[in-house]
């Protein structure tokens, strides 16, 4: 958006202009480039392996000590015993990096088919569907509230602290009663993602409605423009990098949404159940947790990024597009 | 030079096209603090004239015209434009207008900014097109149809922004001091350009400006005003001949009417005009009424 006060223009240069036949074109898309991506995956994928070198590191200073035949399949065996003795670093409290990816590899129970990763990958993608269910009601949801309160001032100031007030419920005090209501089902779980859903994008969408410059909305006036038409053409295209931002917010708390409810809701095939059984079997098996962990968050940022691309898509050609 | 054909709606050349009896406006600021914008403002604006309003900050002639557009509702007195109210006349969409900001829509290119009014108004795509081309023709933006707004200078935005205003042939331009945030040099050729686009078009147009020599160069009449409260306190005949361009600023005649319009606005007691012509910025008076302006325009 462009961040230029209601007076100033929001041009780039006014000081000198050249002839007028041959001003130049500016080239578009700041901040983006291929060398400078390749650099922000890298720094990423550097980050990444600094944190595992020191994950592994804490664990050869002060871990229990490290007895494998047989590390990942590759033939390295290990027999060591590191220095010190952290309370922290024991293999319950924080198992080895290559332990939980072995676990994701193993079978799920003794005996089955199914590796821990298959299971954990099926469940994830069960409990996006009910994410991205309550996602998309949760922004209309948002879209609709954000669209009254923004044309009638009586209604926002009604319902906003409501909807304000409405996110200080803590959410595992809400779930059951969410599934008194609607019953031990995928609804209850929906609704709960929807509940976590539709608060950034209503808050988002009341700014990004307003965010249009009052002079278009005069010009629009001056057009005899009607409400619809100038929230067709102004408002909404307008709040689109707002509405963006909320949904990528949204994305990741419709997921964290439907994990919750899972639980309450009695939901076997989803990871919040999964989470909640490793969770008990912790114990005999903390590389399972960990992994199921992994495989959560890993939803989370796959879902952010889906919206991260829609973004991108949605918004190309416009300045800034291609940051954030 | 072609005359390009731009309907009117009353086609009686003796009627004004603009009427103004009696005006006041007043604004009530959040603490109840009145405000007189303008006071018994009486004015007539022939069709095909090029009006421009100049005066002081807070002489109120941003409101005045955005009476005019009805933008903004007058307190006392009359409006008629085309012989109707003011009202009627922007639901009859008479009005093209161009702010200071251009106020393009970044998501659009230049022409499809030059078309959103001709969507509304519910042109057919193959007359949308047409129509936002010659626009831009006019406007000497033909080669930039599908860049950014963004991707433009300042000059250039705005002359998309006149475009716009002009594309669905409304009878009337309103600018509000639309060259105020451009250097002296770009104003200039913005000045050149609208001429050039007034002679094609014979639209009438009603110019705010901060300037005495943009007021000049342009103009068929200037009306100055004088702020706390805002009147009209001369108006003054420009009998430049046309088409001017850059030797005109040169003439003695051109001189001699700048000085008139100068000493027009001092005998207005506007000793702030001296200011505004060194600094340009407009003083927190001003910025207060265009914003009381504005927000009573949307409420």
């Amino acid at each position: 958006m462009t961040s230029a006060g209601p007076i100033d223009p929001p041009s780039r240069s006014t000081a000198t202009e050249p002839a007028i036949e041959a001003a130049p074109a500016i080239e578009a898309v700041p901040g983006g480039g291929l060398h400078s991506r390749t650099r922000q995956v890298g720094t990423l994928v550097a980050f990444g392996i600094g944190v595992l070198l020191l994950w592994e590191a804490v664990k050869w200073l002060g871990g229990v000590p490290w007895r494998f035949k047989d590390v990942l399949g590759t033939g390295l065996a290990i027999d060591y015993s590191p220095p010190f003795r952290f309370p922290f670093a024991t293999d319950l409290n924080l198992p080895h990096w290559f332990s939980v990816l072995g676990a994701l590899a193993a079978p799920v129970q003794r005996n089955a088919q199914q590796s821990l990763g298959e299971y954990l990958v099926g469940a994830a993608l069960y409990t996006w569907r009910e994410a991205a269910l309550g996602f998309a009601v949760g922004a209309l949801l948002g879209l609709v509230l954000a669209t009254l309160f923004v044309h009638s001032r009586l209604l926002e100031r009604a319902f906003v602290p409501y909807v304000i007030a409405s996110q200080t419920i803590p959410i595992v005090a809400l779930a059951p009663m969410i599934v008194y209501a609607f019953g031990p089902n995928v609804t209850s779980v929906v609704v709960i993602a929807t509940y976590l859903t539709f608060f950034p994008v209503t808050i988002a969408m009341i700014r990004g409605l307003r965010a249009p410059d009052p002079r278009a909305l005069e010009l629009m006036r001056s057009y005899a423009a009607g409400r619809w038409a100038i929230y067709r053409k102004v408002r909404l295209p307008a709040s689109l990098p707002y509405l963006f931002t909320a949904l990528k917010i949204a994305a990741t708390a419709s997921i964290v949404g439907a994990i919750i409810g899972e639980g309450p809701g009695g939901i076997p095939d989803g990871l919040g159940r999964a989470i909640i059984n490793f969770n008990q079997q912790y114990i005999s098996g903390p590389e399972k947790l960990w992994a199921a962990i992994l495989v959560s968050s890993l939803l989370g940022v796959s879902f952010f990024v889906l919206i991260r691309a829609a973004e991108l898509v949605v918004l190309r050609g416009r300045p800034g597009a291609a940051e954030g | 030079m072609t005359v390009l054909n731009v309907p009117h709606s009353t086609p009686d050349p003796a009627v004004p096209v603009v009427r103004i009896a009696a005006v006041d406006k007043t604004f009530v600021s959040d603490h109840a603090r009145v405000t007189t914008a303008l006071q018994g403002i009486d004015l007539e604006i022939r069709r095909g004239e090029f009006v421009s309003l100049i005066g002081p900050s807070g002489c109120g002639k941003s409101t005045l015209l955005r009476l005019i557009g009805d933008l903004v509702a007058p307190t006392a007195g009359r409006v008629l434009v085309n012989d109707k109210s003011a009202n009627r006349a922007r639901r009859d969409r008479d009005y093209g207008i161009v702010f200071q900001a251009p106020v393009l829509f970044d998501w659009r290119s230049v022409e499809d900014n030059v078309k959103l009014p001709l969507e509304l108004m519910g042109y057919d795509a193959a007359r949308r097109t047409a129509r936002a081309r010659e626009m831009l023709e006019l406007v000497e933006l033909g080669d930039f149809l599908h860049h950014h707004p963004y991707q433009l200078s300042g000059g250039m935005q705005q002359r998309v922004a006149i475009a716009r205003a002009l594309a669905f042939e409304p009878s009337i331009l309103l600018m509000d001091e639309p060259f105020g945030a451009l250097d002296e040099m770009t104003r200039e050729r913005m000045n050149q350009e609208v001429q050039r686009i007034w002679e094609r078009t014979g639209i009438t147009v009603v110019f705010v400006t901060h300037s005495i020599p943009e007021a000049v160069f342009l103009s068929s009449r200037v009306v100055v005003m004088s702020s706390r409260p805002g009147r009209i306190t001369d108006v003054v005949e420009i009998d430049l001949p046309r088409p001017r361009d850059v030797a005109t600023r040169e003439q003695r005649r051109y001189f001699e009417l700048v000085t008139a319009v100068r000493e027009a606005l001092r005998r207005g007691g506007a000793d702030a005009v001296v200011a505004d012509e060194l600094g340009g910025e407009p003083g927190t008076f001003g910025g207060s009424i265009d914003r009381a302006a504005v927000e009573g325009g949307i409420g």
